[in-house]
């Protein structure tokens, strides 16, 4: 276990070495969010009502949860590109610990989504978003991002694992990550959604942590009714249900599956 | 370099494998792949591309496991302890398994860690291999400003990092300048002085000729020759006869001249316009192939005798070419 954690952590650091070298890297974690707060907030700022609020304050939760979602792509990408150049087959040849690649990876994209909420944080903030709850309750919000994001990534770690070239990633993940993050109520409310739209999005977990975000930043305006699914009425729960629940199916899966990758 | 090294496996054999087996689907990689290499010598695994010499080094180095067979690496059962021979072993693949966005210290730091170095330790044998593989100068500069022989370099520097008794090297050249091949050469000869174990994959003859002991041939998963570079030049007899001709056109008329001469195959090359023979009566042959050629009116470019290359050796042992996928 502590050779685990060692190996994870030279690991994960070699990762981090990573954020400032590779371009690609800055890109995904700095302007792509920030292009997300800003065009959002400007292009669908004015022309979406929230009764009793401000669309901009309502919106920033739903970017959070998109972006640390969509973050999460990264462990597929980085796991498929070390597999690609060969660097899964070297440290499958090491004396290191079997999980330690996987675990390492999925940690260290807890720092790139740190950085990316940062940045959206800052822009949020010059666009006219407030934290308008208590600390505690911005850093209980703040913590289940990245946890959300952490347990995502053990998913993304798996298809990482899986695909034949880096290259497939965006596109496997693109079809499912982009109606899971729209069919919710990251920009809209989801009462708005017609027919059978809003019973999906009131059960899929990115509505949950953004509405248990929105709520613990204070963003939903104070006449906003009271959700009347189960799911939303226990958002921070059912997020954190989810969030355990993938960490415990696919963390044994992705570490299985790095035990039998490598090129031939 | 210092030779503190963790070379202490004093068994007789460092590799021993037995009736090693691997398909892939309906394809056969290995069939029954027997190998021992004694301890401190070099093994040349010589073969073409899809020989199986890759999926032989998989498995010695626990990344694939066999579907038959057995293998022992410095005295370690590859299949029963896989984390163990990792502790023994040196990989340095292929493709060179490097992060060209890490500095050679970062990267060589990263594996001394994942072999169980503190940090501190690695980060001083890492200097070390740098200084060592006259790589000083760049040490800080991400690995994607190097060019593919210092990559090389690094790659197999990152395989030498905990002083393994056995090394294995896949290709360690393959598409390198001559004058980085001669340079990685050297590294390993050291090695093997200082009492390494290496276990080689090349397509190239002439590497094998110059860094292996014994040299094992394979084709189609299987060990067709093995012996010395010398004794498989033997094998072939005395002397190779090439005729280089001015036209394509006239290969099929100078073969059948040839022919009767030939003590073994006759090998053809299309590209370079060659047909070679081996010969037992060398000045004879030449004699009568050269009459008989101007007889003929065929125009030559060049012709002449000489001493039999493993090129030979394998077309005489699997009657095509090492190099047939790339030329």
């Amino acid at each position: 276990m502590i050779s685990m954690i060692r190996d994870a952590t030279t690991i994960a650091r070699r990762n981090v070495i990573r954020i400032s070298r590779v371009p690609e890297v800055m890109v995904f974690v700095v302007i792509q969010p920030l292009m997300f707060v800003l065009l959002f907030a400007y292009v669908f700022g004015g022309s979406i009502d929230i009764p009793g609020g401000s669309y901009r304050e309502f919106l920033i939760a739903g970017i959070f949860a998109q972006t640390v979602v969509f973050g999460a792509t990264f462990t597929a990408s980085g796991l498929a590109e070390d597999v690609q150049k060969g660097l899964i087959n070297r440290f499958r040849s090491l004396p290191m610990s079997r999980s330690a690649v996987v675990a390492g990876r999925t940690a260290s994209d807890v720092v790139y989504n740190l950085l990316s909420i940062i940045i959206m944080s800052l822009a949020g903030f010059a666009v006219g978003w407030r934290i308008r709850g208590s600390i505690l309750d911005a850093v209980v919000a703040y913590s289940l991002l990245l946890f959300f994001s952490y347990s995502f990534s053990w998913v993304m770690a798996c298809l990482g694992l899986l695909v034949p070239a880096p290259e497939v990633v965006n596109n496997a993940t693109f079809i499912v990550l982009f109606p899971l993050t729209f069919i919710a109520n990251t920009f809209v409310p989801s009462d708005s959604l017609p027919g059978i739209l809003k019973p999906i999005a009131e059960w899929n977990p990115v509505s949950t942590l953004t509405h248990a975000v929105r709520v613990r930043f204070g963003n939903l305006p104070a006449e906003t009714p009271e959700p009347t699914s189960w799911p939303l009425q226990n958002a921070m729960l059912y997020s954190l249900g989810w969030a355990i629940l993938l960490i415990v199916i696919f963390a044994p899966i992705a570490t299985r599956l790095y035990q039998r990758t490598g090129k031939r | 370099m210092d030779n503190s090294s963790g070379n202490n496996y004093t068994g007789e054999f460092a590799v021993e494998a037995s009736g090693l087996t691997k398909h892939y689907g309906d394809v056969v990689a290995l069939d029954g792949l027997d190998l021992s290499v004694p301890t401190g010598t070099v093994l040349g695994l010589l073969g073409p591309n899809g020989a199986g010499k890759t999926t032989a080094v998989s498995i010695l180095t626990t990344l694939i496991a066999p579907d038959g067979g057995t293998a022992r690496v410095a005295g370690v059962d590859v299949i029963k302890e896989p984390q163990r021979v990792r502790s023994l072993i040196g990989l340095s693949g292929q493709y060179a398994a490097v992060d060209e966005h890490l500095t050679a210290t970062e990267n060589l730091e990263m594996i001394g860690c994942l072999y169980g170095m503190r940090r501190p330790a690695a980060r001083k044998k890492a200097s070390e291999l740098i200084e060592r593989f006259r790589l000083g100068d760049s040490a800080h500069r991400p690995l994607k400003t190097f060019s593919g022989g210092m990559r090389r370099r690094i790659d197999l520097a990152g395989a030498l990092l905990a002083d393994p008794p056995v090394l294995f090297l896949d290709e360690p050249t393959t598409g390198l300048d001559p004058r980085s091949r001669g340079e990685l050469w050297d590294v390993i000869r050291e090695r093997v002085e200082a009492g390494t174990t290496v276990v080689l994959t090349t397509q190239y003859l002439e590497e094998a000729d110059q860094l292996a002991h014994d040299i094992v041939v394979i084709d189609h998963g299987r060990a067709i020759a093995r012996g010395t570079s010398q004794e498989l030049k033997r094998r072939i007899g005395g002397e190779h006869l090439d005729i280089h001709l001015a036209l394509l056109t006239d290969i099929s008329r100078v073969e059948a001249i040839v022919r009767p001469f030939a003590i073994g195959a006759v090998r053809i090359d299309d590209q370079e316009v060659l047909v070679s023979i081996p010969v037992s009566k060398g000045i004879e042959a030449l004699g009568s192939v050269m009459a008989e050629l101007t007889a003929q009116n065929i125009e030559i470019v060049d012709i002449g005798l000489r001493r039999p290359t493993l090129d030979d050796v394998f077309m005489e042992l699997t009657g095509h070419k090492t190099q047939e996928e790339q030329s």
